[in-house]
């Protein structure tokens, strides 16, 4: 199973090869009645690099992760994925984290992180064989069987995260992973996830109205507008992140001079 | 991840103190939980007791309570026990036929939207024909035996089951459902992993519903014609003026609807252990 544990690379690279795109969007726009979440939208991400998504609440960010994982079809333009242009195709290359971590109560933490390798037919006992090693990596040992409720905030986002990552798909969407934790989780988990992160060479896209959060975790970062949701401008946030801390980044002076770009971009 | 770094995270979602200092016997907390109950109605049934002994209100009009107790040692082994036995199996089978056809109607209904669209306005139409109407009408259809008891408790208990699991089962939230579509589940698995737990508390609400109305259907169809069951015992009781052997089949009829509803709840804790429900039955 080593071969296939997360983090190494198989399957998704043979599907892609030859293409260094990971995802495409020409000209999207999607409007709900009268009101138009997404206009023009145009840019380009590259095979296994980190995006990060800002702008202002209702700027249609999380309609366009949608449109990226197929859930949704937009009204004008193109989507590509990995070369993949319907919607079924689409949602067959992406795994999206939502914001509430939504664990379903009835199933253990350990059941809800092997439910994607649950759906391939994969018999309940090889995923949670196939499961269990990684919860000792993601600081959720001995919490296996315990059902969500008991688990702190933090503790249920990474399961959610360990979720998505197990649906072994080469696009990561994750949209506000952290938003509904308090601000000292929230820090310590982009610290983490930072960390992960840099395990995994995926596709990730990454929805947040936290400049701060989007900076640390991504590599470029998309700024948009409010409704109809546009892109503004672009920011290459290759930011120094190694062997350094959480607060040693987002204080170091390049990190405040990106950030005061973007939130100018936003403003 | 360093050995101590995950005992630290273990360490924010260690349960057990929580739950720890409410620990207590189950004696003491079903005398939390009931003892105010249990305290109101002794304290009816001494008012009527002593009502009825200072007024000296005639047997026949109005039993007291020892006289209804007398009535269940007088009465129990030739009238209430034999006519105990129909009305319980109406109840029971009845109960068990809505539960199944009331939750696979709602499973079938859900799953096939134009079925739905086509069915539901016409199931809840039929909830406006009164069940004791049609009482007689299946009487004459099924005869007098155990049959149309039993199709009038499961008609009147089919619908809260069916109307309360499809609610639940349409109620459960979209973003459960997106989120199982980008890991690869098929319409089946959405309903077996998310759909159907997430409605199982639902169905379990229309179940305690219908439980409580169960009994009421089975005395409907006693009425309606029949030589057994309690409700038969009432009717027949009635014209003689047994009122205390009356009292004592419609307290029997009340024990069974509170046993059914107690074995909808319990087995709520065995299939949805994941609910807290605060002390409630």
């Amino acid at each position: 199973m080593g071969e296939r544990s997360v983090g190494v690379q198989d399957g998704g690279s043979d599907r892609a090869a030859g293409t260094s795109v990971g995802i495409a969007f020409d000209g999207v726009g999607k409007a709900f009645g009268d009101v138009v979440a997404l206009d023009g939208v145009t840019f380009e991400i590259e095979r296994h690099s980190r995006i990060g998504i800002v702008g202002p609440s209702g700027g249609g960010k999380s309609t366009l992760l949608q449109l990226t994982a197929g859930l949704l079809e937009q009204d004008v333009g193109s989507i590509e994925v990995e070369g993949e242009t319907s919607t079924q195709g689409r949602l067959s290359r992406c795994a999206m984290m939502p914001q509430r971590d939504l664990l379903l109560p009835w199933r253990t933490a350990l059941d809800n992180a092997m439910i994607a390798i649950e759906n391939r037919g994969v018999s309940k006992n090889d995923a949670r064989a196939k499961t269990r090693p990684f919860f000792e990596h993601f600081g959720l040992a001995k919490f296996e069987d315990v059902r969500p409720d008991a688990l702190s905030g933090g503790m249920r986002q990474r399961v959610s995260f360990l979720r998505t990552l197990m649906a072994e798909k080469d696009i990561l969407l994750l949209d506000e992973p952290f938003g509904a934790l308090d601000s000292i989780t929230r820090g310590q988990m982009q610290e983490w996830l930072l960390r992960a992160l840099g395990d995994v060479p995926r596709t990730v896209l990454l929805v947040t109205h936290d400049v701060d959060e989007a900076l640390l975790l991504s590599r470029t970062v998309v700024v948009m507008s409010a409704r109809p949701g546009r892109v503004v401008t672009v920011i290459d946030a290759n930011l120094q992140t190694e062997g350094l801390s959480r607060r040693e980044i987002v204080t170091s002076p390049e990190f405040i001079q990106l950030k005061e770009s973007a939130l100018e971009a936003i403003e | 991840m360093s050995a101590k770094a995950s005992e630290e995270r273990a360490a924010e979602a260690i349960p057990a103190p929580a739950s720890a200092p409410k620990r207590m016997s189950g004696w003491v907390r079903f005398w939390r939980t009931y003892g105010l109950a249990i305290l109101f109605v002794l304290m009816i049934l001494v008012i009527w007791e002593l009502w009825i002994r200072i007024f000296d209100v005639p047997k026949y009009l109005l039993a007291s309570p020892t006289g209804i107790v007398a009535a269940f040692q007088k009465d129990w082994s030739r009238y209430l026990l034999p006519n105990l036995w129909p009305t319980l199996s109406e109840v029971l089978i009845g109960f068990g036929i809505s539960v199944v056809a009331g939750v696979g109607l709602a499973i079938v209904l859900h799953l096939f939207a134009p079925l739905r669209r086509a069915v539901y306005p016409i199931l809840i139409g039929s909830q406006t024909i009164p069940i004791v109407v049609l009482a007689p009408v299946l009487v004459i259809l099924l005869g007098y035996g155990l049959l149309p008891k039993v199709v009038i408790v499961a008609l009147i208990c089919f619908f809260p089951i069916v109307v309360n699991g499809l609610d639940g089962l349409r109620l459960v939230d979209d973003d459960f459902i997106r989120m199982m579509r980008t890991l690869d589940a098929s319409r089946w698995a959405i309903f077996r992993k998310v759909e159907f737990p997430g409605a199982l508390p639902s169905i379990f609400s229309g179940m305690r519903v219908a439980a409580t109305f169960a009994a009421i259907g089975a005395v409907f169809g006693e009425w309606a014609g029949s030589s057994v069951g309690l409700g038969y015992l009432i009717q027949a009781s009635t014209p003689n003026l047994q009122t205390a052997r009356i009292f004592a089949a419609i307290v029997l009829l009340t024990l069974i609807a509170m046993a059914l509803f107690g074995l909808v709840s319990l087995l709520e804790r065995v299939f949805c252990p994941w609910v807290s429900r605060g002390g409630a039955l």
